[in-house]
């Protein structure tokens, strides 16, 4: 049913580091490979090795130049790079337009979910969603979505360390955490207490669950640390003489 | 976003089928529908004809048109859904009237349930029309249609095409239904009015969103320098297409004269007209219209911008 439930036991999303993250797309890599053959497989591609290739992916790096921001220090601008993925809303739109029953949100856990059976592709979903998280799969003709890897999270075939989304467990700079931010005193909520996680476009009423985390103010101290001054290189006894007659 | 052939047909036709069903239904409850089996049957088939086109080609762009009929399962939070209840209600009064307009001696309808099934089949058109209004209308990301200026241009733009198509259906027909004509010419006008609206609305103002809250930094000036991937992708192509600022104006002036003043100038100047050329003034107005409708209704597709275009460079959407 796609009416929203009341209240979800849990609130399971990520939470995503802007200072840390280097762009190196590692989360995007792993999250296709683990989800094409996961909950929503295939991540169909299309002309995968040829011009214009396509293709389904749960998760996008986007490169962006940012000034006017504490973060940029003395420096007029800085770079930023931010990974764009479904960030599970409390009050999605993608579920309460669909049609038939197929896109849900779980009482459960709150996690946003497509039943692939009974999806008929209208795309109408995917334009509810103004940060781009669904994406169509023309050769399946179904849509597609992060299912936050709930094939990995309550997996008990995995080590319990590795029971968290493909993203997170990839991610080299720890850029990426994973939680139930339901939970006030849960390792995510005191990172986005700490470090004033912010919604993307909270304008819109979506309230996502998953957080950002604003890169940090830069403290100025990139001309207190000058490079120490060339001195000309002198040599005596044989090499002071080679270089005597070489310098001829 | 991206303008779907299938859709733009399919808004346009159903609406102008559900017009003429308006139409029909308020000329049925003023007793002023003339009982003739020609007229009668022709209107019917192609009031329910474009309906039905329309309804079809819209199931052309569904990835799984086989399991369609799951679309009417989820009433209590998706328009998509009435819409798709409130097009099949429809055709139960629709059906009726039609078959109690066109054969009144073997359909033995009583007068006052004639009278009743005008105005229901009326009220489910227009409902329909509505349903389809609200899709776009409650869609927050884009601001080209999240706005107060969508329904009612919807609504009254199905009205007066099918009004149109009646006037020229009665002339071919012989069967004048009583002031149609100044009827379509006030629709047209209204029609303008509330497009006229819609367009100095989406003009001068803009959404919310900017790159700076769609990055969680508001205030700062965000601009992007690198996509994702090289290509474009699924959500470039359905959500971020691009008209070019001179195409935008050139097909809006299309639209004005071509959807509702050279209709309506025909329409009022064939009332002076001999009967012949009255008919080919009506079926060219309708012709004219046509063509215009379907521009103003590209346009309605393909100058709405989403916000997930502000993640690829747009500055505002």
């Amino acid at each position: 049913m796609t009416s929203l439930p009341e209240k979800t036991g849990k609130k399971l999303g990520l939470v995503i580091d802007l200072d840390t993250c280097v762009g190196c797309n590692a989360c995007v890599t792993n999250c296709k490979e683990w989800n094409t053959g996961g909950h929503m497989a295939p991540l169909t591609d299309l002309n995968a090795y040829g011009a214009e290739a396509d293709g389904v992916w749960f998760n996008r790096v986007h490169t962006y130049e940012v000034a006017g921001h504490e973060s940029c220090g003395a420096a007029p601008s800085r770079t930023m790079h931010f990974p764009r993925s479904c960030l599970h809303c409390e009050k999605p739109d993608c579920v309460t337009v669909c049609p038939t029953g197929a896109s849900y949100k779980r009482a459960s856990d709150g996690i946003v979910l497509v039943n692939e059976d009974m999806c008929i592709g209208c795309k109408l979903c995917s334009w509810a969603c103004p940060y781009g998280a669904r994406e169509f799969d023309v050769f399946e003709g179904v849509m597609k979505k992060c299912t936050l890897c709930i094939d990995r999270i309550y997996n008990e075939n995995l080590a319990e360390e590795d029971r968290v989304p493909a993203c997170v467990a990839t991610c080299p700079t720890s850029a990426r955490h994973f939680g139930d931010l339901s939970d006030p005193n849960s390792d995510v909520s005191k990172l986005v207490k700490s470090r004033g996680g912010v919604d993307l476009m909270p304008e819109l009423g979506y309230q996502p669950t998953n957080k950002y985390l604003p890169p940090r103010a830069r403290k100025d101290t990139t001309a207190a640390m000058p490079a120490p001054e060339l001195k000309p290189v002198t040599a005596d006894g044989f090499l002071g003489w080679v270089d005597k007659m070489l310098s001829r | 976003m991206n303008p779907a052939l299938s859709v733009i047909f399919f808004t346009t036709a159903s609406g102008a089928g559900y017009g003429i069903l308006v139409m029909l239904g308020a000329y049925a409850a003023l007793g002023r529908l003339p009982q003739s089996m020609w007229f009668g049957l022709t209107t019917m088939v192609v009031a329910l004809g474009l309906i039905t086109a329309g309804l079809l080609s819209s199931t052309f762009h569904l990835g799984h048109p086989e399991r369609a009929w799951r679309a009417f399962s989820q009433w209590r939070s998706s328009w998509l859904s009435r819409e798709g209840i409130m097009a099949l209600a429809t055709y139960v009064p629709a059906l009726g009237f039609g078959l109690a307009w066109v054969f009144p001696e073997s359909v033995k309808v009583p007068l006052y349930l004639l009278g009743l099934l005008g105005p229901v089949m009326a009220v489910c058109a227009l409902g329909t029309i509505y349903t389809t209004a609200m899709i776009y209308r409650s869609l927050k990301p884009i601001h080209h249609w999240y706005n107060v200026h969508v329904v009612p241009a919807y609504l009254v733009l199905g009205v007066m095409t099918g009004a149109v198509l009646l006037f020229a259906l009665s002339l071919l027909f012989a069967e004048p239904l009583k002031f149609i004509a100044p009827i379509s010419g006030l629709l047209l006008a209204a029609g303008l009015t509330a497009k006229w609206r819609y367009w100095s609305f989406v003009d001068s103002t803009a959404g919310t969103s900017t790159p700076g809250t769609a990055t969680g930094l508001p205030g700062a000036q965000v601009k992007s320098i690198e996509w994702p991937h090289t290509e474009a992708n699924y959500v470039v192509k359905e959500m971020g297409f691009q008209i070019a600022r001179k195409h935008a104006g050139r097909l809006r002036t299309i639209a004005i004269w071509a959807g509702f003043v050279v209709p309506a100038v025909m329409i009022e100047f064939s009332i002076l007209m001999p009967a012949g050329v009255q008919v080919v003034l009506a079926v060219c107005a309708a012709l004219v219209m046509a063509l215009g409708i379907i521009t103003e209704r590209w346009l309605f597709f393909a100058e709405a911008k989403h916000t997930v275009t502000l993640y690829y460079g747009a500055e505002k959407a």
